[in-house]
């Protein structure tokens, strides 16, 4: 257990600094993957026509769903699927990770047939103390959503625990 | 039929969902997440073994909250705002329930909103993932 955690000068550095973008694709067929996962019936995620009749353009993405990002081997993490090069990391020492939390804010429509360019930042940094883990370091990571037509669409932020 | 704004009120509780995915569901899952952790299929993983059984991917549970919003919405209004909180893990198999209440409403530059609180409760009645979604309506 860590008895402290200092946020150096060197951590604080890379806060804000954004990582080299990145495409996501999606498509009718991504959608469908991903609401297959989930386990959706609703035929508005499936089927185009019911989506048009609902409103959308085409298939709509699902909540939390932004996009699958483009894999290349060598370039891409082969378990997470996401860019290897996320922008600068921190080194920190602490052995251990947990999933804290997912925020999504939505700032317009994303379709099947959109192609978005992902660029991700440390947002903030923070120590905690935890029950049962001691002092906790909370690493907050906030991805943006950029549409073809150059429209932020979404942000997404996560939280990392390392303790 | 899509929700109409002026159709429920502050305290309401939205349809709940159950789920209980087994690993064949997880692995399609990822496939459409794009998140290959061994710790969601792979029970020879190391960190698998440590707990005795693969889990349910935090990311599966946060979807499923956004489903019982969209399937309650049915398309008579969009998400603005959508997090959860992973506060512990469950198991493939296990049946777990999701549902919400709407703890506000209100009009604001001409918008029609709401605030749901979300909950996704395991067969002890533990909340693992506590959520909550601002939906706008048409």
């Amino acid at each position: 257990m860590a008895e402290e955690i200092e946020i150096t000068e060197e951590m604080r550095a890379v806060i804000g600094v954004e990582s080299t973008p990145w495409t996501y694709e999606v498509t009718t067929t991504s959608v469908r993957a991903f609401a297959r996962g989930v386990g959706y019936t609703d035929l508005v995620y499936f089927d185009v026509e019911a989506a048009q009749a609902a409103g959308y353009r085409s298939l709509p993405c699902p909540p939390t769903y932004l996009g699958t990002p483009v894999f290349i081997p060598g370039q891409s993490n082969d378990t997470f699927s996401g860019p290897k090069d996320s922008g600068p990391g921190i080194k920190h020492g602490l052995p251990n990770l947990l999933d804290g939390g997912t925020e999504t804010e939505y700032f317009g429509d994303i379709c099947a047939g959109d192609t978005l360019s992902v660029t991700s930042q440390i947002s903030d940094l923070s120590v905690r103390e935890g029950r049962s883990t001691g002092k906790m370091l909370i690493m907050t990571n906030e991805s943006t959503y950029t549409n073809q037509n150059g429209e932020v669409v979404a942000k997404q932020r996560g939280q990392a625990i390392f303790y | 039929m899509p929700l109409d704004w002026n159709s429920f009120e502050e305290g309401d509780a939205i349809p709940e969902l159950k789920k209980a995915p087994g690993v064949t569901q997880l692995v399609k899952y990822s496939a459409g997440g794009g998140d290959f952790n061994p710790l969601h299929h792979d029970f020879n993983f190391p960190q698998s073994k440590m707990i005795g059984s693969v889990i349910i991917h935090g990311r599966f549970k946060y979807a499923a909250l956004g489903e019982v919003v969209s399937n309650w919405l049915d398309h008579g209004g969009r998400i603005r705002l959508l997090s959860c909180q992973y506060r512990g893990m469950d198991l493939p198999d296990n049946e777990f329930t999701l549902g919400g209440t709407v703890k506000r409403k209100w009009e604001e530059g001409g918008e029609k909103l709401a605030e749901v609180e979300l909950y996704a409760k395991n067969a002890e009645g533990k909340n693992t993932t506590p959520g909550s979604a601002v939906v706008v309506f048409r």
